[in-house]
C-alpha cells in the first residue's frame, strides 16, 4: 500500500512532506535529547531486521497464499513511538530509493500513513493502554491485534484521501474506500497475529527487551503524550485546512473533476462555462492542445444528455500532434546518440 | 522469498552502478539529489490529461542513462516489477471516465485512457528518476548530501547503520530459512505459528548484535556522538549541472515543445 508519485499532485505530496517533517523533526529531537547511546545500533539493526524479516514467508490460513510482515507495530513496540518513527522512515526511504517501492515525493505519505498512525496513535492509545494494565501473553496479543488493526485502517484511510485529493485517478472515493478499508482489515488481522506471536516470543523469551525499549517515555508518558497529541490533532486540523485550501486553488484538483461532473450534467454553453476556462488552461498542457470544444455542427446535433463537446476535433490538430510528439521523441533520440557517439573522444 | 534475495543481490548491483567514474557520477550529490527532486515535482505538476507535455521529460532519463552508462534494460526491469500498484489504481481511469476525447472514425479515445496512459508515463518518469538517482551516486553519498541539507544528524546516522546491517541480517534470515526448507517437503508448514518463532528468533539475534556492536563502538571511544567524515566539496560545475537542468526543466515544463514541433511541421506542409 506504497503510494506512488504517479498518483500524487504536487500539493498533496508537498502538504504530506510538511506533515512528516514536523513529526520527524519533533521525533528526531526527543530522540537525540533522551536517547541512551545503546539505541543508536540498536535503531539501525532493528531496522535492517525488518527488512530481513520479510523474507520469511508465512502462509496464511485458508488461501493458500503467502505474505510477510510489515513491522510497523513491532517497532513501535521495540524502540518506542519517536525511535521507531524514524527507523520506519528509514526504512521506507530506502524502499523508495532501491526498490522503487513508492516513490520520492510520496515517501511524505507514504511514512506519515505507515508510521504516523502505528507510532503515534495505534501504540499510545491502544498498545499503551491495554499493556500498561497488565503485561501478559494475553493482553499483549488482544493489544498487539487492535493496534495493527487501527494503524492500518487508517493508514489505508489516507491512502484513499491522498489519492482522491490528487485527483490523478479518476476512483471516486466511496468506492475505493469499501474496497480499500475491509481488505486492510484482514491484512491488519493476520499482521496482527504475527506481531502478537513475535511480540509474545520475546516476552517469553527475554521480556526485559520490551521494558528496556523506552524506559524514558514510561516516565513522562501521561503528561506529555497528552500534549503531543494535542500537537500532532493541531497539525492534522492545519493540514487538512491547507489541504482543501491547495485542492481549490488547483484547478486541475477537485475542481476540475467537480466541474466536468457537473458540467456532464448540464452541458452549459461552452462560450461562458466553466469549460471554457478551464479549456484555456488545459490548451497549453494537453496533448491535442487546439482542440475546439463547439463546432456548431456537432454541438446541434448532440441531442443526448450524454454527447461531450470534447469530442469535437479537427483533425488537423490531431495531426499536428502526433507529428509534435514523434519528433520530440525522435529529437531525445537524436540527444542520446549525439553523446553516444561524442564519448569515446571526451572520456 | 527469492524475490526478496533477488532484490538485496539488486542493491549491491546498485553499489557497482554507483562506484562508476563518468562525468555524471562525479556530481556533487547535492546537485543530483536537488535536480531529481525538482524533476519528480515538476512532472507531477502538469494537469492529469498531460501525455505530449510529459514526452520531453525523457531527455533527463535519457542523457542520464548514456552519460552515466547504466543498463536500459535493467532499469526497465526493476521498473516493471514495481509497475503493478500504478497500473491498477489507474486502469479503473479508462472505465470511469468515459467522456471522449477524440474520435478516429470509428474509434474513440475517452478522456480515462488518456489520463491512464498520463499516469503510466509520470510513473516511468518519477521512479526512473530515483533509480536513476541511486545509480548515479551511492547510498553513501546520499546520507553525506542529506546531512549537508540539514536532515537531523540522527536519521542519517539512522540510515547509514540500517544499509550496513541490512546485508548482514538477509544473509542471517535466508540461513534460517534455507536451514527449515531443508527439513520439509516442498517448504510447506510455514504457518503463521512457525513463521513468528523463526522471526522471533532472528529478533533475539538482532538484539544480541546490537548490543555487541555498541560494546564495540564504546571500546573505540564512542561517547554519543557520531562524526562524519565530510569531503564533499561543491564546485562549478555542479551548480551548472544543477541550474543547467532546472533552466530545461522550467522550458519544457511552460512551452509545449511537442505542439511547437507540430505547428512547425503543419506550417511547412500546410
Amino acid at each position: 500500500m506504497h503510494m506512488a508519485d504517479a498518483l500524487l499532485s504536487p500539493a498533496v505530496g508537498g502538504t504530506f512532506w510538511l506533515v512528516t517533517g514536523g513529526v520527524f523533526t519533533y521525533s528526531s529531537k526527543r530522540v537525540q535529547h533522551e536517547i541512551d547511546s545503546r539505541k543508536i545500533p540498536l535503531m539501525g539493526v532493528i531496522g535492517a531486521f525488518i527488512f530481513a524479516a520479510q523474507m520469511i514467508n508465512f502462509t496464511i490460513p485458508g488461501t493458500g497464499s503467502s505474505g510477510h510482515i510489515g513491522g510497523g507495530m513491532i517497532l513501535a513496540i521495540l524502540l518506542g513511538p519517536y525511535a521507531g518513527f524514524l527507523t520506519l522512515a528509514s526504512i521506507l526511504t530506502i524502499q523508495s530509493l532501491f526498490f522503487a517501492d513508492g516513490g520520492l515525493l510520496a515517501l511524505g505519505g507514504n511514512i506519515f500513513n505507515l508510521g504516523f498512525f502505528p507510532c503515534f496513535i495505534a501504540y499510545p492509545l491502544v498498545y499503551k493502554r491495554i499493556t500498561n494494565k497488565r503485561t501478559s501473553p494475553k493482553s499483549i496479543t488482544a493489544a498487539s491485534i487492535l493496534s495493527v488493526i487501527l494503524a492500518l485502517q487508517f493508514g489505508a484511510l489516507f491512502v484513499v484521501l491522498q489519492t482522491v485529493f490528487s485527483g490523478v485517478t479518476e476512483l471516486p472515493f466511496k468506492s475505493f474506500i469499501l474496497v480499500m478499508q475491509p481488505i486492510h482489515l484482514i491484512i491488519g488481522l493476520i499482521e496482527g497475529l504475527v506481531t502478537a506471536a513475535v511480540v509474545n516470543f520475546i516476552f517469553k523469551a527475554e521480556p526485559e527487551i520490551l521494558q528496556v525499549a523506552d524506559p524514558l517515555q514510561q516516565n513522562d508518558s501521561k503528561r506529555s503524550f497528552g500534549k503531543v497529541i494535542l500537537l500532532f490533532a493541531c497539525i492534522a486540523l492545519f493540514a487538512g485546512g491547507g489541504l482543501s485550501w491547495f485542492a481549490s486553488q488547483n484547478p486541475d484538483g477537485l475542481e476540475w473533476s467537480i466541474a466536468k461532473i457537473t458540467g456532464k450534467k448540464e452541458l452549459p454553453p461552452p462560450e461562458q462555462g466553466i469549460h471554457s476556462s478551464l479549456a484555456k488552461l488545459q490548451e497549453k498542457t494537453t496533448l491535442w492542445p487546439n482542440y475546439h470544444f463547439n463546432e456548431p455542427g456537432i454541438y446541434d446535433n448532440a441531442q443526448t444528455p450524454k454527447a461531450s463537446p470534447l469530442s469535437a476535433l479537427k483533425t488537423g490538430t490531431l495531426l499536428s500532434g502526433i507529428i509534435g510528439a514523434g519528433l520530440t521523441l525522435l529529437s531525445i533520440i537524436g540527444i542520446v546518440l549525439l553523446l553516444r557517439m561524442s564519448k569515446p573522444i571526451t572520456s | 522469498m527469492a524475490k526478496i534475495h533477488h532484490a538485496f543481490f539488486d542493491v549491491s548491483y546498485f553499489e557497482t552502478l554507483a562506484g562508476q567514474n563518468t562525468p555524471v557520477h562525479l556530481v556533487d550529490p547535492r546537485a543530483k539529489v536537488l535536480t531529481t527532486l525538482l524533476f519528480i515535482l515538476m512532472v507531477v505538476s502538469f494537469d492529469k490529461y498531460a501525455i505530449s507535455g510529459l514526452l520531453p521529460f525523457f531527455v533527463f532519463p535519457a542523457v542520464m542513462i548514456t552519460i552515466g552508462d547504466l543498463p536500459l534494460s535493467y532499469l526497465l526491469k526493476k521498473l516493471f516489477l514495481v509497475a503493478p500498484f500504478a497500473f491498477f489504481i489507474g486502469i479503473f481511469n479508462p472505465f470511469l471516465d468515459k467522456q471522449t476525447v477524440l474520435q478516429f472514425g470509428a474509434f474513440a479515445i475517452t478522456g480515462g485512457w488518456i489520463s491512464f496512459t498520463s499516469i503510466l508515463l509520470r510513473f516511468t518518469l518519477t521512479v526512473g528518476a530515483a533509480l536513476i538517482l541511486i545509480a548515479t551516486t551511492g547510498f553513501r553519498e546520499i546520507c553525506l548530501a542529506l546531512e549537508k541539507f540539514k536532515i537531523p544528524r540522527i536519521f542519517v546516522l539512522q540510515l547509514l547503520f540500517l544499509y550496513r546491517y541490512i546485508f548482514i541480517l538477509i544473509e542471517e534470515a535466508s540461513r534460517l530459512v534455507r536451514a527449515r526448507r531443508l527439513r520439509t517437503f516442498n517448504g510447506r508448514g510455514m504457518t503463521i505459528h512457525v513463521a513468528s518463532s523463526l522471526i522471533g528468533h532472528l529478533l533475539l539475534r538482532t538484539i544480541n548484535r546490537a548490543r555487541r556492536i555498541h560494546l564495540a563502538m564504546l571500546c573505540r571511544g564512542f561517547d554519543g556522538e557520531i562524526r562524519l567524515m565530510r569531503d564533499l566539496k561543491i564546485q562549478k560545475g555542479d551548480y551548472l549541472f544543477a541550474g543547467g537542468w532546472l533552466l530545461a526543466f522550467l522550458i519544457m515544463r511552460f512551452i509545449d515543445i511537442p505542439a511547437l514541433f507540430g505547428d512547425l511541421v503543419m506550417g511547412l506542409y500546410p
